[in-house]
């Protein structure tokens, strides 16, 4: 089962032909994922060799999705064109839109997300500024390292993309069943909320983590969420409580404005939720496998 | 990034919000021929990123250049809430003031839509109208798509209950603030107060902006618009390198890959700290993906500058980079700052995670430095660099 992407899914890469395309399409490959084609309206017709794997490029989304049936974009599109780019992944109505590309403009990903809502939602949007999403041994649309651990019983959900490959890490002997990365961008189309309710609904999910970060309200909402809609297990790790007021912590949407966005209001909600919230990334992994072991 | 109102106020006038004459000036003899400028007489205004400059006295009215000179002269190099007064605003007076208003526009992250605010009860802290009169602060989902029309901004103005007599013109403002929201790719444009003056129109009087730094690449303008003098050295010195920096008040340096990641480290290492002296950490530093050799020597060269730093954390996981490119990118970084003759003398400790991490933790020790330890764990390492730093 897992959540969002599965062995069948079929990926599409848009942005496949620049060098960062290149590089993760064929580590995608290299972790089993199905990639049906690439969109690159320059070299449409053409095809690129990866180790002896031959991907077809297309000259749009739509084209690549009626020729292939791909039911998944990834996104490795410069900030300047992502708007663009997402528009069409969304006019084409594929089901699920990754967007790894981190530096978008908060006026373009308003946008797209107003696009997509106007559209009726058919597309479902993760990120931008994220690693994406894996489900161990079966499809890896995105940057993470697919090598880290293996198919389990475990959800993640997360905003930090170094965050989610430690979690995996830690918790490595136990297995995912998936990990997603919904960016840390301040505008993002999928939520800690629509991880959690599609893990809450996968038989194959038994805990699930949830990672936040300073800046915004998700992880409050997320623990209101989880108090009326959650059934299973949540551990939850927050970061950013020494992160000072007004400053930008690498993320653009990791910011505590004013008494809001702190990391002690994120921690505070989700345990008044029932989440056991962990100090360290290493002590979240314990409780969770505490939590695993009955 | 948030601008000064002078700065906010050329924004507004480039897109047609009405505003006063007004230009900013860094020296009190400046202030003369700026006040001749506008005709004999001036507000003089400090220019400091914070509420409630009019209270602590930053706000004066000048009757002639000679008194403009002489608040200028009080009011530059003034302390307002910790910020100094480096410039003035010298602006044009305003016509006798019949009412204040709010209005605003800003990124609603909740909803993921932008929002109109609007208030007939102006001039004061929004966040107390908010607090005490709700029902006296419109707030009107704006779509991106759809923006900001003369229909739209006519129905923001209709919900905040602005006076009949006003409504158009205020509509009108609307509008035209937008225009700035989105040509200027903001985060924030807000106007307080907007004026009705005796002559009936509506003047935006002061004003806050806050921009996207991630639309840079299509706002060439906005880059003269930063506070240079006002960085911190090192956090200066960190951006013309291409590194995300921020100085931190602690003792640990720490260097990490990801945000989220350093973060984290950041909150490990305080609570590490609890038990060493209560040292903190120094400065949040993100070298990203790649972390070359050359970008671990900026990255050290920068936490090393800094004297407040005792002891070094550099803290990798290893995603798709390979924790052995690491290690081999932290001995040559120290080689190459070595080579540069920069005083190496502070102890790092290294913790490596994640893709290859036995190899690159064999690099490390077999490069035997000095000043490196190797812990491999997080709340290890994190533990070994507060106590370093605390006995120095």
């Amino acid at each position: 089962m897992a959540i969002f992407l599965n062995k069948d899914s079929k990926v599409i890469v848009q942005g496949m032909t620049g060098a960062t395309g290149m590089k993760h399409t064929k580590l995608m490959l290299g972790d089993g994922t199905n990639i049906v084609g690439g969109v690159n309206p320059r070299k449409a017709g053409t095809e690129v060799d990866f180790d002896g794997t031959s991907v077809p490029v297309f000259g749009s989304v739509k084209e690549a999705m009626e020729k292939t049936g791909a039911n998944v974009s990834v996104l490795f599109v410069p900030p300047a064109f992502s708007k663009a780019a997402v528009i069409e992944a969304i006019d084409a109505e594929i089901p699920l839109a990754v967007v790894i590309t981190e530096g978008i403009a908060v006026h373009d990903s308003a946008a797209f997300w107003a696009y997509a809502k106007s559209k009726g939602n058919k597309t479902r949007i993760i990120g931008p500024n994220c690693p994406g999403l894996i489900t161990p041994g079966q499809s890896n649309a995105g940057i993470i390292p697919g090598d880290i651990t293996k198919p389990g019983r475990i959800g993640l959900v997360s905003k930090s993309g170094t965050l989610t490959y430690q979690m995996m890490y830690e918790l490595r002997d136990i297995g995912f069943s998936s990990a997603v990365g919904i960016g840390g961008d301040p505008v993002i189309g999928t939520t800690h909320i629509d991880a959690l309710a599609a893990f809450e609904a996968d038989p194959d999910t038994d805990l699930i983590v949830m990672i936040g970060e300073i800046g915004g309200d998700a992880e409050e909402r997320a623990a209101d969420f989880i108090k009326e809609n959650v059934t299973k297990p949540v551990v939850g790790y927050v970061a950013g409580f020494t992160a000072p007021e007004g400053k930008t912590m690498g993320h653009a949407g990791a910011i505590v404005s004013g008494s809001s966005g702190t990391a002690q209001a994120k921690k505070e909600a989700l345990e008044a939720a029932g989440v056991k919230v962990g100090k360290t990334p290493t002590e979240t992994a314990e409780l969770a496998r505490e939590l695993l072991a009955g | 990034m948030d601008l000064f109102e002078y700065q906010a106020r050329d924004l507004f006038a480039k897109h047609g919000v009405p505003v006063l004459a007004g230009e900013v000036i860094d020296t009190p003899e400046a202030a003369r021929e700026a006040t001749e400028r506008l005709g004999g007489k001036s507000v003089v205004k400090a220019q400091v990123k914070v509420g409630g400059r009019g209270k602590a006295g930053g706000v004066k009215l000048a009757a002639t250049p000679d008194e403009a000179v002489a608040r200028a002269t009080d009011i530059l190099g003034m302390d307002i809430k910790g910020h100094t007064v480096h410039k003035v605003m010298i602006a044009e007076t305003a016509p006798e003031i019949l009412e204040e208003y709010y209005v605003s526009y800003l990124l609603d992250r909740t909803n993921r839509t932008f929002l109109a605010m609007a208030s007939v009860q102006g001039g004061m802290d929004i966040e107390e109208v908010a607090e005490k009169t709700p029902e006296a602060l419109a707030k009107v989902p704006v779509d991106s798509i759809e923006g900001v029309t003369i229909e739209k901004a006519r129905e923001i103005v209709a919900q905040a209950k602005f006076p009949a007599e006003v409504a158009e013109k205020v509509a009108e403002v609307m509008v035209t603030l937008w225009d700035t929201f989105v040509a200027e790719d903001a985060l924030l444009v807000e106007v307080n107060p907007l004026a009705k003056v005796a002559s009936g129109d509506i003047l935006a009087l002061d004003g806050k902006v806050s921009l996207d730094a991630n639309a840079e690449f299509r706002q060439p303008e906005h880059e003269a618009l930063e506070d240079k003098a006002a960085a911190n050295p090192l956090e200066a010195a960190a951006k013309a390198k291409g590194l995300n920096y921020v100085k931190l008040d602690g003792q640990v340096g720490i260097i990490g890959n990801g945000a989220g990641l350093v973060m984290s480290t950041l909150d490990v290492v305080a609570y590490a700290g609890e038990k060493h002296s209560g040292v903190k950490p120094a400065n949040f530093l993100d070298i990203g993906g790649g972390a070359s050799a050359e970008v671990m020597a900026n990255g050290l060269e920068i936490i090393l500058g800094d004297p407040d730093v005792k002891s070094v954390f550099v803290n990798v996981f290893g995603g798709i980079t390979a924790c052995d490119e690491v290690a081999n990118g932290i001995v040559q970084a120290l080689e190459l700052l070595k080579s540069k003759g920069e005083d190496v003398n502070k102890p790092l400790v290294v913790r490596l995670d994640g893709n290859n991490a036995e190899l690159g933790r064999k690099i490390l020790s077999d490069a035997n430095h000095p000043l490196v330890q190797r812990v491999d764990t997080m709340d290890g390492a994190a533990d070994k660099a507060a106590e370093l730093a605390a006995a120095k």
